[in-house]
């Protein structure tokens, strides 16, 4: 099980004073896939990304990234992850290939007969588009040079699975489109486990082979952007009009709710349309359901 | 070559492009603004007489204000522990195997560089402005060297665990007035014996007087040791004083290190964000 496994989560409670942010989280993340942890802010994916870091210690649960507990990770279980940070202006001074140089003598020590650690510095800087700028101060890069140079950092020491959070908040559309060809690029070419957090669905299912959503703590889906799309039945939208008033429904079943609505009034309907639920609807309406548990059913489908 | 070792190696070619930043375009004006100010004032004061000793005032600030500037290291160390825990320096070491042991080497090797740049700013220049060191004993040099090691250590550890403690550069800024403080009665600018009693004990319990003395008895001529305490350099309390603090940052530094480190993640540097970028906008 283990060898197929990268990450293993059972259970995971994470809880603040009195407030539980994680509430029974259990997933797994094959070696090789791409997994999205996808939900609004405040939904609890960076508490658990930095669990799964070893940057958090959990309340309760089982956890297993490589076979090792985050909590008690050493440094070579370290060198085999990376981490994809949020960066800021850190190493502002520095040149490009003079950081990658740096972070990259540290994990020297850590290449195995598999895997020749670190990359070597030229063949990472092409990888992620940056050759022409390797001579570069860091201050000096574009929003999504700097995120791609982040991601450079992340994966210096050939890793073995890779943490991105939040990796396009910020960007422009072009910066975030180059910065979803590179992950795909990377999905592609390096049999790389990625664990990916965003609040856009969008980024979610580019990006990932699985997608988690998580809202209010809670799993509340866990599949395939298909399978999502399939197993959460999502309402559809039909709009019709009745003797010139128009109508609008959220309805379960759409063709029999036309076939009632024909049966019902015969000629008088007209300009009848049926919009099925997209996948963009249904995580919308999870998230709407999870953040107002209160709200009548009837008001949060409307 | 083992992990530990890697880690140490790397740090140190860190510290040395650390340093190299340090000291480059505009960077340089601020870091030669405040030996040079020292400097003009020795200069100024040189002819001043200290009572009736018949030395200049310039003489003995001169070899104090390399303590002092020994001294300023603690303030470096916080200064900068505190801007690199806001920008996210800090995290991406910890992100990284032995990142954490690379920084704070590189932070040792680049604050002490820097410190002997301020010294040799301070030392070549200024044996052509003040008279009557005794820079051609070895002794003197033997002296400077130890108390030199001993003020490092004791002060950047010092410094290291105030800047694990004290978690934004705003504090550390604040920081800088005690230490403003503490200097204005460490006898460097002036003779301490002329300060009443309580203040020179205050004094005589931070390492930046001992440092001073410990110069002092390194540079100036065996006569000029009656402007000190007890009319004696006190090498041995001097030692003492420098040791202990040293054997107690060696000890504890790396334990508020440590649980500081622990504590840093994305969402706490996401965090301080939102607050520096408050502050700005």
């Amino acid at each position: 099980m283990t060898g197929d496994v990268a990450i293993e989560v059972e259970g995971l409670r994470m809880r603040y004073g009195t407030n539980d942010v994680l509430h029974d989280l259990s997933f797994q993340v094959g070696r090789g896939e791409v997994l999205a942890l996808l939900g609004p802010n405040g939904a609890g994916k960076t508490s658990t990304i930095e669990i799964l870091e070893g940057f958090r210690m959990r309340s309760a649960g089982r956890v297993d990234v490589l076979g090792v507990d985050p909590a008690h990770g050493g440094e070579d279980w370290r060198a085999r992850i990376g981490v994809v940070l949020q960066s800021w202006r850190d190493h502002a001074k520095w040149r490009v290939r003079e950081l990658l140089d740096f972070q990259g003598s540290l994990y020297e020590p850590y290449s195995t007969a598999g895997i020749r650690r670190p990359w070597e510095v030229d063949e990472l800087l092409a990888a992620v588009g940056l050759t022409e700028h390797a001579d570069t101060s860091v201050k000096m890069l574009s929003g999504g040079q700097r995120r791609r140079l982040d991601v450079a950092i992340g994966l210096v020491g050939r890793p073995e699975l890779v943490f991105l959070d939040e990796p396009t908040t910020g960007l422009d559309p072009k910066a975030r489109r180059d910065f979803h060809a590179l992950v795909r690029r990377l999905r592609d070419e390096l049999d790389i486990t990625v664990l990916i957090t965003t609040h856009d669905l969008d980024e979610a299912d580019k990006l990932a082979d699985r997608i988690v959503i998580l809202t209010g703590g809670r799993i509340v889906a866990n599949g395939t952007a298909d399978d999502l799309s399939r197993q959460i039945v999502g309402r559809d939208r039909v709009s019709w009009a009745q003797q010139g008033e128009r109508s609008v429904r959220h309805v379960d079943d759409s063709t029999a709710f036309a076939r009632e609505l024909f049966a019902r009034h015969g000629d008088e309907i007209s300009e009848l349309e049926v919009r099925r639920a997209s996948l963009e609807d249904t995580y919308l309406e999870l998230v709407r359901n999870a953040e107002a548990p209160m709200a009548e059913p009837a008001e949060a489908s409307r | 070559m083992s992990a530990a070792m890697t880690a140490v190696r790397s740090g140190a070619r860190r510290g040395v492009i650390e340093l190299r930043q340090a000291f480059t375009g505009m960077e340089l004006v601020g870091q030669l603004l405040w030996p040079v100010a020292t400097l003009v004032a020795v200069f100024f004061l040189r002819d001043l007489p200290i009572g009736d000793t018949g030395y200049g005032l310039g003489m003995i600030i001169l070899p104090g204000a390399l303590g002092m500037f020994v001294a300023l290291g603690l303030l470096l160390v916080v200064q900068q522990l505190a801007a690199d825990r806001e920008d996210g320096t800090l995290l991406r070491a910890k992100a990284t195997p032995g990142g954490i042991r690379a920084y704070l080497v590189g932070k040792i090797v680049q604050i002490s560089a820097t410190i002997l740049a301020y010294l040799a700013i301070l030392l070549v220049p200024g044996v052509f402005l003040v008279d009557g060191l005794d820079l051609a004993d070895p002794v003197s040099w033997v002296t400077f060297a130890w108390v030199l090691v001993l003020g490092l250590v004791a002060t950047q550890t010092i410094g290291a665990m105030l800047g694990s403690l004290i978690s934004t550069p705003r504090g550390a800024g604040y920081l800088s007035l005690p230490v403003l403080g503490l200097i204005a009665i460490s006898g460097i600018f002036a003779p301490i014996t002329g300060l009443p009693e309580w203040l020179q004990v205050v004094a005589q319990l931070v390492p930046i007087y001992w440092l001073g003395l410990g110069m002092r008895a390194a540079f100036l001529p065996d006569e000029a040791v009656v402007v000190e305490i007890g009319e004696s350099w006190r090498l041995l309390e001097t030692a003492a004083v420098l040791g202990a603090w040293s054997i107690a940052g060696l000890i504890l530094a790396p334990i508020v290190l440590r649980r500081m480190a622990r504590r840093e993640s994305g969402s706490r540097v996401a965090e301080r964000r939102e607050r520096a970028l408050q502050r700005v906008g």
